[in-house]
């Protein structure tokens, strides 16, 4: 590589700092420049390792990340580019550390906001090692048809328009970043094209100057053209007219110091940069762009006439022949990315899942469209909550209040119970809150627990199939199954449940009909006569209740059938012993209970003396 | 931005402490200090800072403007009931200082520091190096003694300790104490950021160097790395800015968001209005304006960028919109409006857009009123959608609107306006 060239078609570059849109858009550009390889090798990331993927045209690739300069510098001594992205905060310790490996040349520091103390070193320390910085605060460079730097020239429709594809014969460096894809339009409308743009960066002491770039320009044979945008603040441009005047440039230069209206506007107004300011006479924009034009150079009268006079210029370089013409090519389509493709409505695609219960991709999620913020405004409740949730319906009041009042009810039943008992032994043997309540639960089912929904299930059958209440207790004994949901080890009709009679209580008040539990308690009336303690239990009052706020609340009998089988009365326990389960977890927790381990008098112990041998 | 002006208070204090600190000895003279706001209760001030009472004192404004003792600005070797009734009698009221009017809202009271050497000291920066201005003839007007002062190199990379600065010193009394407390200095200078230090005059007793009149700016993008050395540091104002309502307002916007929105309003009266996107666009289509000769009809510097949020694009539009057409003009001449920028990385123009067009939409009636007229021109991601949405914007409203893309030279609706305008 010559010294002049910090950039060819085969520059390999790290990218710092996890800018995964930067680094696509790198890549598309190599893509749409032909380049043979990707010129990003790795992006280097000091919080993970592993890989990144990215497309190169339609194909993907995988660009691994790697957790440190040096490392990547063992595994990548071909690249030479690092493209810093790091924070303000680190950028400096970051260039530093870049600067002093041994295979990277060039360093574009994006940061804005970098101390000026830290940029002098940099610069200095850059100098020293002949190496170089572009920044900070900058979007980069480019390199037509060969590399860019980071975000550098916008879209990849600006890119095609601007040909940035193919090199053409002009140099642009500039301060302003912002101005730059702005004057890649002007270039690309007035000559054959941009052949190398940088933006130094508008801090008042970047890593390298104007004209520091124009002398590389002016050692490039590919480049005929010099075309510079300076800025109001600071002496650079001096340096330009000197290097002018004594012969350093000779080269057509078109240049315009920006910042002529600082004259009307009062002292204080800081444009946006950070150098562009003047601190004295010399340093406005009408004192350089007079010492340029003294010292050769072509200068407009204005901006607007700026681009009149690159055309111009261009136009006398092909005439003697200095210049020719760069011939255009038509650069590969670089496919759109889906995203956009979308946005814009130009293709479409079967989705793979359906969800109508909750969206999340608004501002404010929505349980089956209520958006949160008015759930809790307008007190849902958790029985709220699951009307939207479970059932895709806001419920009155009275239905909430039932819901919440079973969970109250069933969150827990004491410590001996199955799914109590297996949490507290999971939590006793040092397993998590997940682990023991899971242990807790999956004890759920036909025997614990699952005889809410199985009541709900048998009293329907009886009800549905005209059965009077006699008739259906046969019909159960005849099958010999035991009606879910009657039967209680303690209380009787004389000594009845409270939570039973509460409940019952609150649906004679509130519900419409409750024509289930009607014909619940008919059968309760023929089974209490076998014997006292075969009431409807809580279990069989919840279930036949839950029927018939179903019923209430519109659903049909089909719906209610497949609620039952997919086991939707079970889950109302599940989530109401949930609540007692993770209690008993903590309890063991804070008792701090040791291994528990069952004691051998409790087991009978029946193991014959040899096994039976078959076969 | 970068470089950040400071009270002398703040530099005195800062320059002190860091010294103490550094050379383990007093006078820590950032201690003795007392800044005097509209807030402060003057009569309560010897409670707190007993040494008022003790000491002969000097008073000064510290509103960053230099020049006091020619504008009659100064209180020397006072007693603390002078220095009182001196303030008082000054605060509020206002002065033009080299043609800047403003109030004075801050006095620093220091010590009377009795002496009879004065000199002249100052650290500023270049690119390579640091450099260290010194002349034995302080207190002067230092450009017309220019050629008295001496400078020390350092550069950037460079170490202080290298240095004899001794030896380049002039024949002065005490030097090698002086010379410590000149590297000192520097380190502290170093140390803490500063983009610039002056002392004019540093007095020197027994050869400690005890500033009188400081000059200070701060590299404030150092933030970061000073908050603790710093303190509670405060960047005031140039003196004499006060930002009319409109422009502390968007300065309030500008504050809340990553975006970047900015207003100065230059002259109300003036018919050419811009409403630019981008900081170096905005610089460029001021620029023209001047340059093609209108500079007196230019109403306002601004920009907007960073990709501002709809909702700050309208309330910026809105507050140009709003500025520019209180008042037509009183010869009935069409005002312009400037709707520019060059093409965008990857700002949405058209999003960007949907907040000016809602603010236009809003002002319709008073744009007729007032003939204004407005010109577009602008590129980037979706600039297609976002000009077509101008131009049937100008069809609904009955606003002239002329719309142009990245095609057109960017400064191009300048001349268009301005044309029309002669």
């Amino acid at each position: 590589m010559k010294d002049y060239e910090l950039f060819t078609r085969d520059t390999k570059a790290f990218v710092y700092g996890s800018q995964t849109r930067a680094v696509q858009r790198m890549l598309d550009f190599d893509y749409m420049c032909r380049r043979d390889s990707p010129s990003v090798v790795a992006m280097i990331t000091p919080e993970r390792g592993g890989f990144e993927k990215f497309f190169w045209g339609t194909r993907e690739i995988r660009i691994p990340r790697i957790r440190s300069i040096g490392e990547a510098v063992d595994l990548f001594p071909a690249a030479d580019v690092l493209v810093n992205f790091a924070s303000q905060r680190s950028a400096f310790d970051v260039t530093m550390e870049a600067l002093e490996a041994d295979t990277i040349w060039t360093i574009a520091v994006i940061a804005e906001g970098v101390p000026e103390r830290q940029a002098r070193i940099l610069a200095a320390a850059a100098k020293e090692k002949r190496k170089w910085i572009i920044g900070p605060a900058t979007v980069g460079g480019i390199k037509a048809g060969a590399f860019k730097i980071g975000n550098t020239a916008g879209t990849m429709e600006n890119i095609r328009m601007a040909k940035l594809y193919r090199p053409g014969s002009v140099g642009f460096v500039s301060v302003s970043g912002g101005m730059s894809n702005e004057a890649y339009n002007i270039i690309a409308r007035t000559t054959d094209g941009l052949n190398e743009g940088i933006a130094i960066g508008g801090d008042a002491y970047p890593g390298s100057t104007l004209l520091d770039h124009l002398l590389r320009y002016e050692k490039n044979p590919e480049i005929k053209l010099l075309v510079c945008l300076g800025e109001v603040g600071g002496t650079a441009e001096y340096e330009i007219a000197e290097a002018m005047k004594d012969g350093r440039i000779k080269k057509p230069l078109v240049i315009w110091v920006t910042g002529t209206c600082a004259k009307v506007l009062p002292g204080q107004v800081q444009f946006g940069h950070a150098g562009a300011k003047a601190g004295s006479e010399i340093e406005t924009a009408d004192a350089k762009n007079a010492a340029l034009r003294e010292a050769g150079a072509v200068v407009p009268d204005s901006f607007d006439d700026y681009h009149l006079r690159i055309k111009e210029t261009y136009e006398r370089l092909v005439a003697d022949g200095t210049i020719t013409p760069a011939v255009d090519f038509d650069p590969p389509q670089i496919p759109m990315d889906y995203k956009q493709a979308v946005a814009e409505g130009l293709i479409r695609r079967p989705t793979h899942f359906v969800s109508t219960i909750c969206d999340e991709r608004g501002e404010v999620h929505s349980y089956a469209g209520v958006p949160i913020d008015d759930v809790i405004e307008e007190r849902y409740g958790i029985g709220g909550v699951i009307g939207l949730l479970w059932f895709k319906r806001v419920i009155p009041p009275h239905a909430r209040e039932f819901l919440e009042m079973v969970i109250q009810i069933i969150a827990d039943h004491g410590p001996a119970v199955s799914g109590a008992h297996n949490t507290i032994v999971a939590a006793r043997a040092g397993k998590d809150l997940l682990s023991s309540l899971v242990s807790g639960i999956l004890t759920i089912g036909p025997r614990f627990g699952g005889a809410v929904n199985g009541a709900a299930e048998h009293f329907l059958y009886g009800l549905r199939s005209n059965l009077s209440p006699r008739e259906f207790v046969d019909a159960m004994k005849k099958k010999n199954v035991r009606i879910q949901g009657i039967g209680h080890r303690l209380h009787t009709v004389e000594n009845p449940d409270k939570r039973v009679e509460i409940l019952k209580g609150f649906a004679k008040e509130n519900f419409r009909a409750t024509p289930l539990l009607d014909y619940a308690l008919s059968v309760e009336e023929v089974t209490t006569k076998k014997k006292a303690n075969l009431i409807l239990n809580v279990d069989g009052c919840i279930g036949v209740l839950l029927v018939d706020l179903l019923k209430e609340l519109g659903f049909g009998d089909d719906e209610i059938d497949r609620m039952i089988a997919m086991g939707t009365f079970n889950a109302l326990f599940v989530l109401g012993r949930s609540i007692g389960l993770i209690g008993h977890y903590f309890d063991q927790n804070r008792l701090e209970q040791g291994l528990y381990r069952h004691p051998l008098d409790d087991i009978l112990y029946d193991v014959p003396e040899r096994p039976e041998e078959v076969g | 931005m970068a470089q950040k002006g400071i009270r002398e208070y703040d530099a005195k204090r800062l320059v002190g402490k860091a010294l103490a600190e550094l050379q383990g000895r007093g006078p820590d003279f950032g201690a003795r200090l007392v800044l005097v706001t509209p807030k402060t209760d003057l009569d309560r001030l010897e409670a707190e800072h007993p040494w008022l009472k003790a000491e002969r004192l000097v008073a000064k404004p510290d509103q960053l403007f230099g020049k006091r003792g020619k504008n009659d600005l100064l209180c020397i070797d006072k007693q603390f009931e002078e220095v009182k009734a001196w303030i008082a009698e000054r605060m509020g009221s206002e002065v033009t200082i080299g043609g800047t009017k403003g109030r004075l809202t801050h006095f620093l009271i220091e010590p009377f520091v009795p002496h009879e050497v004065e000199y002249y000291l100052a650290f500023t920066a270049t690119r390579d190096a640091d450099l260290i201005h010194f002349s034995s003839q302080g207190g002067v007007d230092i450009e017309d003694a220019w050629d008295t002062v001496m400078t020390i190199e350092v550069p950037i990379l460079g170490d202080i300790a290298a240095y004899d600065i001794a030896a380049a010193l002039p024949d002065i009394p005490n030097v090698e104490k002086v010379a410590s407390f000149i590297e000192a200095l520097y380190r502290v200078y170093a140390d803490y950021h500063f983009a610039y230090l002056e002392f004019n005059p540093v007095a020197a007793v027994d050869g400690d160097l005890i500033p009188l009149d400081t000059v200070a700016k701060l590299d404030d993008t150092a933030t970061f790395q000073c908050a603790e050395k710093w303190g509670r540091i405060e960047f005031p104002k140039p003196f004499g800015t006060s930002p009319t309502e409109e422009e502390a307002y968007i300065a309030s916007l500008d504050e809340k968001t990553g975006a970047s929105l900015k207003l100065t309003v230059l002259n109300p009266e003036g018919r050419v209005w811009l409403m630019v996107a981008g900081g170096g666009a905005s610089v460029i289509y001021a620029d023209t304006v001047v340059d093609l000769g209108f500079g007196d009809e230019l109403a306002n510097y601004g920009e907007y960028s960073g990709n501002p949020s709809t909702e700050l694009t309208y309330e910026y539009a809105k507050t140009v919109l709003d500025l520019m057409t209180r008042t037509p003009d009183p010869e009935g001449r069409p005002k312009y409006l400037l709707i520019g920028g060059g093409i965008a990385n990857f700002t949405d123009v058209a999003k960007t857009f949907t907040g000016i067009i809602k603010a236009l939409e809003e002002y319709r009636d008073k744009l007729v009123e007032n003939k204004v007229k407005i010109y577009v021109r602008r590129g980037g991601p979706n600039y297609k959608e976002g000009l077509e949405k101008m131009r049937r914007l100008g069809e609904e409203l009955g606003v002239p609107i002329e719309v142009y893309g990245p095609e057109t030279h960017m400064t191009h609706i300048v001349s268009l306006a301005l044309k029309e305008k002669k």
